[in-house]
């Protein structure tokens, strides 16, 4: 085992620092194949990572790759390297360090993989990328250790699941290489071990001082926040106030749409110009870059951003975080709030403030969570099918393979070490003919065996497209921004197509703290002026959505059930009092439903507390059985605590709709035909490589060549209903976006105790969903009805007549 | 039936809800773009396996307008196969359906720019074709009068009480008809694509698909 080095450890001295304790456990264990740090944000945790890769290169014998980096995002490789050059520059080691990412240009690319550097930092999808190619052996020759940084945030998602796959490609390459993975606070770290370590292998988790408890509390100030919405407007003079009295501010909100509305009225109200910026990643990545070098030489007093900023990057000196709107899950916010104060050992201090009156009552229940150390959290389950249905044919474009040998690499992956060899060969044979029931791709198979049993592409140059669709992140089809003004104006950032889809010039709306003017759409180019005299129509670009976790939603039904609020602001204890007053409470072993027309339309509120999806689930089970019976749904809108549906009738007896064994009845019929199941179907067969990804460029004209991936799912759903994708997606819908573990949950809470309210208007705990975003349109008898009307009224103003 | 009736040159047309367009007093169907073999082309050029079912679908729906309009004549407006070769390529239960579908009936393939040359499979193949006040062809001339074609896929977008939709639609002038596609395996254009915008007049309709298609003023 090396010793830490005498350079090394003179640098430490010289800069006035000592090794900490779980940077030397590190250090010491630095020989087994794998070992997990979990340490609060400034605690050292990425010097902890590459000490041994630090002495070991110190040594000055080792040539070629010896240390890859992965992290979740691509400004911490850059940033990452920032921070290894320097000890590295002040010892004079002769190390080299460069980083990997889609923003690295060819030539370097091409440079890397002939020439690689001591330690390449890069991402998920650019390590996929490397793989694939035919000379990955030779570039990884040598490899010894690979660090994992950020790997809670990683093992959440598919993008881990490819990365563990990448890896036990590479210790196929490289049996000796050593896994390291850097987490930050979790519930549960042995399964984050158990997704590190390359299966069966023993990883032994190393628990850093976890700190101090943070300094957090919810924001007083002057204005009640309003009965509805996110925009959080009513804190603009006190959280303006916190920003004077620190150094630093990061400020989080949970979606896009609501950091450009809370950063415009932030600037309305600067008068004095402190220097604020915005961060989100739908915004032009020259515009982003701007942002992150202010913040680094400690330019910004503070920063409204998204979780783009949730990662561990070094922003210099942030003394204070702030949450805006419901943190949703607890362990997210302690580990946002981990943000503030970089220095080991001090507090951080963070602030909570609610966008109105219902998220009053989850910042509190969130912050009794915080201080009794409860984090959240739910296991993940086996990797997905989709992802290894890409790595098969990441496979093919290295190289023929045989089958056993990359059903054992890839069952060494911990996300796959159950996958069953039967599941394998469906993958494969999806690879490699469609997997279809009939059998038609016989001479145009993707992937042939060879007489010696060895698996190789069937023409080579679908090893391009199939690169080019390397990746799990779904960016939803999204839309460049620029100013009209001259040729090839300012680029701005990006909207979602069906935001765009959505506006008619003259619209208005947000993006990048500007209001923007809505001109045309120009070869797939959203064009926009600068408008400044008006109040904007509200940006819909996504956010991450997160459901509040199980935990969470129970806390707050627990508060519901107080007969006061002491511990509420007076207004938000008020408002509950008057929603029992004029309806009721949702308590905890019942489910209350109300019942009221408004604008027009006939509304239903079901309050469920199971959280966002499987609300969103809920809303599509009751439309469905709505429209059978007669009522005429249109749509409906789920947050984590209720649905809220419209439509044309009164609903007076919900009790049927609510049968849990109707509802599971209905839940396969109802699973094949619906929204969710096509937005989930979608996302799984580009992964899987049966959608090829919008390639930029290639969409300008000619949309009529390619047709939405709805048909697709149709058509298999009519003549294929047991596909592998359909079964694909399907095991995605119902832990993911369908989650009707939790559905089943709430009504085995709820059984027979349903109460109806009816009203004549909308109801104090009802009136937020009325501005929720991502309304669900339900397609039935109201659709064609709503037709016939607009064409009537259509007609008869252009003077025509049917 | 479910149809959008209108008069076009003289003619009593019905645009029915599955695209089709049914000349009554003629009996005469019309349907456009079928892009038979589309998935059979694509796997052989090294694309994607797509699901091998469009053609098998795209008939079964050919088959029931059929049935339900008993017509003498059907005219495909062009690229009704892929390619030449995806047609050459048509599994046998496909060729024996359309060999099934033919049979009695007067059947003219119009070439389009996926399948210009004549194809191993009954029925007459043409440039185009002129039947009284109409003419049928693939792809839209300038200066036509009573034009019926295909080609562009066309679409249209509306927002309903705030809410989008997007569908394959007729879009339609004095002058010419634009057919929406038919086959399975097809997208569509916006009606308010340049392209489609300029050739269509102003005060052109857009003949919506769908359960009950109806018309709108053409959105641009």
């Amino acid at each position: 085992m090396p010793q830490l080095s005498a350079l090394l450890t003179d640098w430490f001295t010289a800069k006035g620092w000592s090794v900490h304790p779980h940077q030397q456990a590190m250090f010491d264990r630095a020989d087994r194949p794998a070992t997990l740090l979990i340490a609060p944000t400034g605690g050292g945790k990425t010097m902890a990572g590459f000490l041994p890769t630090l002495a070991e290169l110190a040594a000055g014998q080792h040539q070629g790759l010896h240390t890859l980096y992965v992290s979740p995002l691509k400004a911490l490789a850059a940033d990452i390297k920032r921070n290894l050059s320097t000890p590295v520059d002040e010892i004079g080691l002769a190390i080299r360090i460069e980083d990997r990412t889609g923003d690295t240009s060819a030539t370097q690319k091409k440079r890397q993989r002939a020439d690689p550097p001591h330690i390449l930092l890069t991402t998920p999808e650019s390590l996929a990328l490397l793989t694939s190619y035919e000379d990955a052996p030779r570039m990884f020759a040598g490899l010894r250790r690979v660090v994992v940084d950020e790997i809670h945030a990683l093992a959440e998602s598919k993008r881990g699941d490819q990365l563990m796959l990448a890896l036990a490609r590479l210790q196929t390459l490289c049996p000796d290489l050593r896994r390291v993975g850097l987490s930050a606070t979790v519930e549960d770290p042995e399964a984050i071990a158990r997704f590190l370590a390359r299966h069966p292998d023993p990883c032994e988790i190393l628990l850093a001082d976890p700190g101090p408890d943070p300094d957090i509390a919810m924001l007083e100030t002057e204005e009640m926040p309003p009965w509805s919405g996110g925009g959080a407007a009513y804190a603009i003079p006190a959280v303006l106030d916190q920003i004077r009295r620190h150094r630093t501010t990061l400020i989080f909100h949970n979606t896009r749409a609501q950091a450009e509305i809370f950063f415009h009225n932030l600037w309305l109200a600067n008068d004095e110009g402190l220097p604020i910026g915005i961060h989100h990643g739908s915004l032009d990545r020259t515009q982003r870059e701007r942002v992150e070098a202010a913040m680094v030489r400690g330019e910004l007093r503070a920063i409204v951003c998204t979780g783009s900023l949730d990662l561990g990057i070094d922003w210099g000196d942030v003394d204070l975080v702030i949450q805006i709107g419901a943190p949703k899950n607890v362990k997210r916010l302690v580990q946002r709030i981990g943000r503030a104060n970089h220095r080991y050992n001090a507090p951080s201090k963070a602030l909570l403030v609610p966008a109105n009156r219902f998220e009053v009552v989850e910042c509190i229940a969130a912050l009794e969570a915080v201080r009794a150390h409860a984090l959240d959290g739910d296991p993940r389950g086996p990797g997905p099918r989709d992802v290894l249905c890409q790595h098969i044919l990441i496979a093919a474009c290295s190289g023929p393979f045989d089958a056993d040998a990359l059903f054992a690499e890839m069952t060494s992956a911990g996300p796959y070490a159950d996958l069953a060899r039967s599941e394998f060969d469906a993958c494969l044979d999806f690879c490699a003919t469609g997997g279809y029931a009939l059998r038609a791709y016989d001479r145009w198979q993707r992937l042939q065996q060879r007489p010696d049993g060895q698996w190789q592409l069937r023409d080579p140059r679908s090893a391009q497209r199939i690169r080019q669709n390397i990746g799990t992140i779904q960016d939803t089809d999204t839309l460049k921004v620029r100013l009209r003004r001259n040729r090839g104006g300012k680029p701005l950032g990006e909207v979602e197509e069906g935001f765009a889809a959505s506006l008619t010039p003259g619209d208005t709306f947000l993006i990048g703290g500007q209001i923007v003017r809505y001109e045309g759409l120009r070869e797939m180019v959203v064009e926009v002026s600068h408008r400044a005299d008006k109040k904007p129509k509200i940006a819909t670009f996504m956010g991450t959505k997160f459901a509040t976790s199980t935990q969470l939603s129970a806390r707050i039904l627990d508060l519901f059930s107080q007969a006061d609020w002491p511990q509420l602001p007076h207004h938000t204890a008020e408002w509950l009092a008057l929603q029992r007053q004029v309806s009721r409470l949702p308590e905890r072993g019942r489910l209350l439903i109300e019942s009221f027309p408004q604008d027009g339309r006939e509304h239903l509120c079901v309050y469920g507390f199971a959280g966002r999806n499987a609300m969103q689930t809920l809303g599509l089970l009751l439309t469905k059985r709505m429209e059978e019976t007669g009522l005429n749904p249109l749509g409906f809108v789920a947050t984590d605590y209720a649905v809220l549906i419209w439509g044309l009738e009164a609903t007076t007896d919900p009790a049927p709709l609510f049968e849990i064994d109707s509802l599971r009845a209905g839940l396969d019929q109802w699973l094949a035909g619906n929204a969710v199941m096509k937005r989930t179907f979608r996302a799984s067969a580009t992964i899987a490589g049966l959608i090829e990804r919008n390639l930029g460029g290639q969409r300008k004209t000619g949309r009529q060549a390619t047709f939405s991936s709805d048909i697709l799912y149709e058509t298999l759903l009519k003549y294929d209903p047991h596909h592998l994708m359909m079964q694909i997606t399907q095991a995605e819908a119902m832990r993911g976006l369908v989650d009707f573990g939790r559905i089943e949950e709430m009504i085995a809470r709820v059984g027979d105790r349903i109460d109806l309210v009816r009203l004549d208007r909308v109801t104090p705990l009802a009136a937020p969903l009325f501005l929720e975003v991502g309304k669900v349109p339900v397609q039935g008898a109201a659709e064609e009805r709503l037709l016939a009307e607009e064409s009537a009224r259509l007609l008869a103003d252009a003077g025509l007549t049917a | 039936m479910n149809g959008y009736d209108f008069t076009f040159a003289g003619a009593r047309l019905t645009a029915l809800g599955s695209g089709a367009l049914w000349w009554g007093e003629q009996r005469l169907l019309c349907v456009s773009d079928l892009h038979l073999g589309k998935s059979e082309r694509i796997a052989r050029r090294g694309g994607i396996p797509l699901p091998p079912y469009e053609v098998t679908d795209t008939l079964d729906r050919l088959a029931a307008d059929l049935a339900r309009t008993a017509p003498e004549t059907v005219i495909c407006l062009g690229d009704s196969f892929d390619d030449a070769e995806a047609a050459r390529a048509l599994p046998e239960p496909a060729r024996l359906h359309i060999a099934t579908l033919q049979a009695g009936l007067r059947w003219v393939w119009i070439e389009g720019n996926h399948d210009p040359g004549p194809v191993d499979i009954g029925g007459t193949h043409l440039r185009e074709l002129t039947l009284g006040p109409l003419l049928f062809r693939h792809i839209a001339q300038d200066g036509a009068q009573g034009e019926i074609s295909g080609h562009y896929h066309p679409k249209a977008a509306l927002r309903l009480r705030g809410r989008s939709l997007s569908r394959p639609a007729f879009l339609l002038d004095q002058d010419r008809i634009v057919m929406p596609a038919y086959g399975t395996y097809t997208g569509g254009l916006r009606s308010d694509a340049p392209v489609l915008a300029r050739l269509m007049r102003p005060g052109a309709l857009a003949i919506v698909t769908g359960p009950s298609p109806v018309a709108v003023p053409m959105p641009r």
